[in-house]
């Protein structure tokens, strides 16, 4: 299916479907949508190089939006899905978009998995903490006490960190966004479809009828600033209105300081690439819940092989070892005999 | 080659010529039975007789030494002629311990011969065999050929020399029991020593207490005087051809192997291990140079999930399992009915509900197969019923599921997945072109009149819905598992369209009615009584058939490969008959189809024993049925 011809130039409007988009209105999905929209031009894809693999949920439809190759699957198993379509199909570029539930809670075995495999795809969390969709109950990353119509009396189990439980799974790329931010969304979705193997980014996502405002304490703009712990690769960690606050790693783990205190040598570096996962797990683990400084950026991006790759090389060494597979001759490989 | 056995003095007593055997060999787990049976088969396969077999062990790899849930057994029946089966009754037991003694002599025939290892009836055994006196001294065994042996002694004895720890020595027993039984059958013995030698390479210790052991049952049969003379059963008169040994799992692995081939498309499996279908996983997993990818998946969900993505991408995508993996996988089998994508899903049926059996066979899959899944969601339903017949049966089931894009289901049980037989290979010249068309151009439009892929526009003969694969520029699509809307594939609610979708999926997987063989009815046309099976019950409905035609009695039989749709004319085959019996190893699941599609007086003979029927159960079955009065 590959072709030498150059890749044409796109705009936003060559990857949007002609189905009209049914989400609510002022649904965070619609900026994530307007953000791959606007990012994919930039990766330099061929529209039929492109498949956007969903399960189920309100996010679930996005492919059905997307004017390319897409398949609208079923609950929690797209990374399934995903993984053997990116296996049978490495020149196809394969998007997986998911929510909280469809991802942590149905499919959590199938994240976790794709994630340890470092298959090639890249997975689009959409976090907004409620289940939409079924009209409302809360769902694996709710915080406790969350009450709902499943849980008038308050939700009794701890919620995952989704960044966390992906570092956790052996994730080579993990990155965090929100749906607030337009241009640090783009960001992510290129450098997360730019990392070879499996990268997942988990997305902030307001839920304005089920959930509204569940991330407002940090990403309304006039608090971002003071909220928003930015990651740069190879900086110190840094954040507030003045960028006065900071980062330290010392022997309690990490905290929050004053860099007027600390200094600014005593912050801690950020290092994605770093093989041990223990302090990108320590920062996923600052912020309690989206009421304190949480980070967002690049967590983790090291590489590893990727898992498609792998298949292939077997298949091609197979090949050089054997040459190509002859029927007549594997019917004869156990013991044979002649009947005159 | 100096030592091997054929040099040895000429035995003295004379081959006694006989048509046929079966043997049960019976042991603890840790015996080595499966090994020994198998190799007896492979000797008699390559001599050219003909031969089925019954591998029938335990699901514990390793139950407590001793005990009757321990024991493993390996049932083979050879012959000068046919045979369909691994026999009803064992004409020779061998029993390595008591438990494989208190559990298996009641199936050994009425005077039978019956070798024991005298070594492993200790008080101990006895006790945990569940005997409370020795059944070689309190007449349990009077009306047998009782061969008494003290065969741990004498591989020890005979491995002596090698310098092996007599713990290790031990184990060689079941090549001195091979030994001995392949001179009582006069099996060849040379490919058994060239085995040995390829099979044992990492430890030439191993090969040699092995080859010493095996020679030593060999020769303890030939002058022990224990046997008047040893048997010899000529080569079965096959078709000329080549031949090799084969069991259902390995002749599906090929078959789907070859399918890739002759669909020149990428062979995808998407798996998770379980018994007994994880042998095919093995097999594919072999022939990467085949272009055949295969996926151990996280679990059974993901394992058809993984097929059905590579299906989107244009493989051939299969996925094997059992039935609580089937049970799993139902949503997706649904999607797949959905997308109308290829995909092939083999169950290879064991004892159910839940766990069940899991190493032992049943049949008992057949309406989940068919009606397993929410929604109206028909399914094509191909069954394999021997073990060589695998091979086709796999190539069948991939043909309907590209040409008519649909997931198809091939159903194979234990019994036929660890059971062997001679298979006269296949001419690969003669295998058929199952390969299918993509779209390469758009063949819609959309309500902005740009020119685009309609996935859900059908082709006029087959109705196959219209496939474009991803990377085919100009054709991007989406598919999902809500109702699509005729044609275009686009969302749709609406009332009348979803009706329409269900009856058109309904109607495509009848049509392919059109596109298989005709049912045929064999034996005596003009009977009353038919006998309608499908599955592996074949060779036992073939046996039990025999034998009723023997006694004069008039009798037809149908074997059914197709199971949805069903062959176009059996409704007109069964028509002329009055009695009809349906032998299943489940509770009736095809009867009930047949009375319900053709209101017909089916009645049903059900085993489900974890084992397969014998060929006088179902003689037994037809000459009630024929008896009864009505």
């Amino acid at each position: 299916m590959s072709t030498t011809a150059p890749v044409p130039e796109t705009t936003r409007k060559d990857w949007m479907s002609d189905q009209e988009v049914r989400w609510c209105p002022g649904c965070g999905d619609y900026s994530i949508l307007a953000a791959i929209q606007l990012a994919l031009p930039d990766m330099g894809l061929r529209r039929e190089e492109v498949a956007f693999v969903s399960g189920i949920g309100c996010a679930a439809r996005f492919p059905y939006y997307m004017n390319t190759y897409g398949m609208h699957s079923i609950h929690g198993r797209a990374p399934a899905i995903a993984t053997g379509l990116a296996m049978a199909r490495p020149d196809l570029h394969v998007f997986v978009v998911s929510g909280d539930g469809d991802a942590l809670s149905i499919g959590g075995n199938h994240l976790i998995h794709a994630l340890r495999r470092n298959v090639n795809i890249t997975i689009l969390l959409f976090n907004n903490q409620i289940y939409g969709l079924t009209k409302g109950q809360y769902s694996p990353t709710s915080e406790v006490g969350k009450v709902t119509k499943s849980t008038p009396f308050g939700s009794i189990d701890r919620p995952f960190n989704p960044v966390s439980v992906a570092l956790g799974a052996e994730a080579t790329f993990v990155a965090r966004t929100h749906d607030m931010d337009r241009k640090h969304m783009i960001e992510m979705f290129k450098r997360a479809h730019a990392h070879k193997g499996a990268s997942i980014i988990e997305i902030y996502q307001n839920c304005n009828v089920f959930n509204d405002g569940a991330f407002g304490q940090i990403t309304a703009k006039d608090s971002r600033d003071a909220m928003l712990v930015p990651l740069h690769h190879g900086e110190p960690i840094r954040f507030g209105n003045e960028n006065e606050r900071g980062v330290v790693l010392d022997r309690g783990g990490l905290r929050l300081a004053d860099v007027a205190d600390v200094g600014e040598d005593a912050l801690l570096v950020h290092d994605e690439t770093r093989d041990d996962p223990s302090i990108a797990f320590m920062l996923s683990r600052l912020a309690h819940g989206p009421y304190e400084p949480t980070p967002v950026g690049v967590f983790r991006a090291v590489e590893r092989p990727e898992y498609g790759e792998g298949v292939n090389q077997q298949l091609a060494a197979a090949q050089d070892d054997k040459g190509p597979g002859d029927l007549h001759t594997l019917l004869r490989s156990g013991a044979t005999w002649d009947v005159g | 080659m100096s030592d091997t056995v054929q040099d040895q003095p000429a035995a003295a007593q004379p081959a006694e010529s006989i048509d046929r055997v079966i043997i049960r060999f019976a042991g603890d787990s840790g015996d080595g039975m499966q090994l020994t049976g198998d190799r007896f088969t492979s000797a008699s396969a390559l001599f050219g007789n003909d031969l089925a077999t019954l591998p029938d062990f335990p699901a514990e790899i390793r139950a407590p030494a001793g005990t009757i849930a321990g024991v493993s057994a390996f049932q083979v029946h050879i012959s000068d002629h046919d045979i369909t089966t691994p026999g009803d009754a064992p004409n020779v037991l061998v029993a390595m311990n008591p438990a494989a003694l208190h559990s298996d002599l009641y199936r050994l025939e009425k005077g039978g011969s019956l070798i024991v290892n005298t070594d492993a009836f200790s008080d101990r055994n006895l006790a945990k065999a569940g005997y409370d006196a020795d059944p070689l001294h309190d007449g349990t065994l009077d009306g047998y050929k009782v061969y008494e042996i003290p065969m741990t002694e004498l591989t020890k004895k005979s491995v002596e020399h090698l310098g092996v720890k007599p713990r290790d020595a031990e184990r060689s027993k079941n090549f001195f029991a091979l030994g001995l039984v392949s001179w009582m059958y006069t099996r060849p013995v040379e490919p058994t020593l060239e085995w040995i030698k390829t099979k044992f390479a990492k430890s030439p210790q191993v090969i040699d207490a092995n080859t010493a052991a095996f020679k030593a049952g060999h020769a303890f049969g030939e002058t022990a005087e224990l046997f008047d003379h040893p048997y010899e059963i000529e080569p079965a008169d096959h078709e000329p051809g080549t031949y090799t040994n084969i069991t259902g799992n390995v002749a599906l692995a090929w078959g789907l192997v070859a399918a890739g081939q002759l669909s020149g498309m990428p062979l995808f499996l998407g798996s998770y291990p379980i018994t007994p279908a994880s042998d095919i996983l093995h097999e594919l997993s072999k022939h990467k140079n085949f272009g055949v990818r295969t996926m151990q998946a996280e679990d059974e969900i993901a394992g058809v999930g993984a097929a059905l993505g590579a299906a989107f991408g244009g493989h051939l995508a299969i996925t094997t399992t059992s039935g609580p993996g089937v049970a799993l996988k139902g949503e997706t089998i649904g999607l797949a009915v959905s997308l109308e994508l290829p995909l092939v899903v083999v169950d290879i049926q064991r004892g159910g509900p839940s766990t069940g059996l899991p190493t032992k066979t049943e049949a008992s899959d057949l309406l989940m197969a068919l009606y397993g899944r929410h929604g109206e969601s028909p399914m094509p339903i191909v069954a394999a019923s021997t073990p060589a017949g695998c091979f086709a049966d796999a190539i069948e089931a991939c043909r309907i599921a590209l040409k008519y894009r649909t997931p198809v289901f091939l159903l194979s049980d234990g019994y036929l997945a660890n059971g062997a037989e001679p298979w006269k290979l296949p001419d690969v010249e003669s295998l058929p072109d199952i390969s299918t068309e993509f779209a390469t151009e758009p063949n819609g439009e959309n309500p902005g009149g740009d020119a685009v892929h309609h996935p859900y526009v059908r082709d006029p003969d087959t109705m196959a819905r219209a496939w474009a694969l991803p990377g085919t520029p100009g054709l991007e699509h989406r598919v999902g598992g809500l109702e699509k809307a005729d044609g275009s594939g686009n969302v749709s609610y609406s009332p009348e369209n979803h009706e329409k979708m269900t009856h058109l999926r309904q109607a495509k997987i009848d049509a392919i009615a059109r596109d298989i063989p005709d049912a045929v009815v064999e034996g005596d046309t003009d009977a009353d009584l038919v006998v309608v099976g499908w599955g592996s019950t074949w060779g036992a409905i073939s046996g039990g058939i025999d034998r009723v035609r023997a006694r004069g009695r008039k009798v037809a039989r149908i074997h059914l490969r197709h199971l949805n749709p069903l062959p176009p004319n059996l409704g007109d085959l069964l028509a002329g008959f009055d009695r009809f019996l349906v032998p299943e190893m489940n509770l009736g699941q095809l009867s009930k189809v047949l009375r319900a599609e053709f209101l017909v007086d089916a009645r049903s003979a059900t085993k489900v024993k974890g084992l397969p029927f014998t060929a006088s159960e179902i003689e037994v079955a037809i000459l009630d049925h024929m008896e009864d009065v009505r």
